[in-house]
């Protein structure tokens, strides 16, 4: 009973088809980490801006991202955009925006930390040998910041693709939506077909964000200051 | 708008309640946990390794799914609230251990090494030096922790649990109303969470004092 449910995952394109979902999955996640890495980091570095103007509005973004959970997000954003300013939206559409702006809040934060973890001293002979900010940033700051931005970033991005996972409730054909239209079409010959189902997108994510968070560990290590 | 905030009412206390239960026996398995990676009990470390891997590195949906979903078709059957909690417990259980440990890997050497001195059993040692200090170091982790769990209550509507926002889903079906809806939905989990971080900010700066040896 239960073996024979299992088969029925590797017949005909099953296998395939759940592949297939996980790269809708990979997609919207890969894209929203690129962003998120070129616009966190941009303003990981305003936000070391010392003006209370430029804190506090960046302050506040990042505090909406932290306290409100991500699943009101995308139900906001999916349901309050197109509803008041005529726009329509793809659920994916609307999944890369609210993962974006998430991201980049987070990494912005990381970023932030980083470069104000650095001992001062090397601001200020940076400033002593006369670089511009940018080249203070450009060659002081930056390259060392690097090491312990990537450690913490790394552990962002596995936060993400583990939260791809809402957007199966927004209607995005992803992996899980995949999973349960197999559950759909074969629940009534093989009752058991839930349990390996679920059972297999367990393993799946874990295949994907363990390495992750097992290489950002080991950084972590190797980098340790 | 008067006839649906005692829905809102309900939610709101369903939040609390489970992520609140929640957060008790993750804070247990949490403690359970790390104690047990600090001695280093042989064959229990192991155990507790695989779990915070398998814990850490799966979204809570899918672990509700397969909780929800899954285990039934094999004879294991659970409500929905009861599947929250488990699942919420499972995932938090793995944060809170790592907060822990490293809050008792930050309790300086010397204070471990006095307690021996003067003759502590590791029960005494753990009850009396290390927990006390190990929790405030994990303050802040361990507020963090609070308000990721409770905002991880809102995947709960995957398995048809009414909590806040699951009610908020329901009540746009029924009324149609999607902006004042969601409005409050994001109200409800700012009524929670803003009052919970900045009580944990001040905690975390009121128990510093407990800190010592450093």
């Amino acid at each position: 009973m239960l073996n024979s449910a299992i088969n029925v995952l590797f017949e005909g394109k099953n296998m395939y088809r759940l592949i297939e979902g996980l790269l809708v999955t990979l997609k919207i996640g890969f894209i929203a980490v690129v962003i998120t890495m070129v616009a966190g980091f941009v303003i990981g570095i305003i936000r070391t801006s010392k003006s209370r103007m430029v804190q506090l509005p960046f302050r506040i973004y990042l505090e909406l991202f932290r306290i409100i959970p991500i699943l009101v997000w995308l139900f906001v954003i999916y349901y309050i955009v197109p509803a008041n300013f005529d726009l329509s939206l793809s659920s994916e559409t609307v999944a890369l925006i609210v993962f974006s702006l998430w991201g980049t809040a987070e990494m912005s934060d990381i970023v932030r930390g980083a470069i104000i973890s650095l001992p001062k001293h090397q601001l200020e002979s940076s400033k002593a040998l006369g670089l511009s900010i940018v080249q203070m940033y450009r060659f002081v700051l930056i390259p060392q910041a690097i090491k312990r931005v990537i450690p913490p970033m790394i552990n962002l991005i596995t936060r993400m693709v583990k939260t791809t996972a809402l957007l199966t409730m927004i209607g995005v054909v992803e992996v899980i939506k995949v999973g349960q239209q197999i559950i759909e079409v074969n629940s009534s010959h093989h009752p058991t077909i839930a349990f390996w189902v679920y059972g297999i997108l367990f393993f799946l994510y874990f295949c994907i964000c363990f390495p992750l968070s097992q290489l950002s560990r080991k950084l972590e290590q190797k980098w340790a200051v | 708008m008067t006839e649906v905030l005692p829905f809102y009412k309900t939610a709101l206390w369903v939040t609390l309640k489970l992520a609140g239960i929640g957060i008790v026996f993750a804070i247990s398995i949490g403690l359970l946990c790390s104690v047990i990676q600090y001695f280093k009990i042989r064959i229990l470390t192991n155990i507790v390794r695989v779990y915070l891997e398998v814990a850490r590195n799966t979204p809570l949906l899918i672990q509700l799914f397969f909780l929800y979903y899954g285990l039934p078709k094999i004879g294991i059957m659970f409500s929905e609230e009861q599947c929250g909690i488990i699942g919420l417990a499972f995932l938090g259980g793995s944060y809170m251990a790592e907060v822990f440990r490293s809050g008792m890997e930050a309790v300086s050497k010397t204070q471990v090494e006095t307690g021996k001195a003067i003759g502590l059993s590791n029960t005494q040692l753990m009850r009396y030096i290390i927990i006390p200090q190990a929790i405030s170091y994990s303050v802040p982790g361990f507020g963090a922790n609070c308000i990721f769990l409770i905002k991880e209550t809102s995947v709960f509507s995957g398995i048809a649990i009414f909590e806040l926002t699951n009610t908020t889903k329901n009540l746009m079906g029924i009324f149609y109303k999607t902006n004042e809806a969601l409005l409050m939905l994001v109200i409800g989990y700012l009524i929670i969470l803003l009052p919970l971080s900045l009580f944990l900010t001040w905690l975390e700066r009121r128990v510093r004092h407990a800190e010592f040896g450093n």
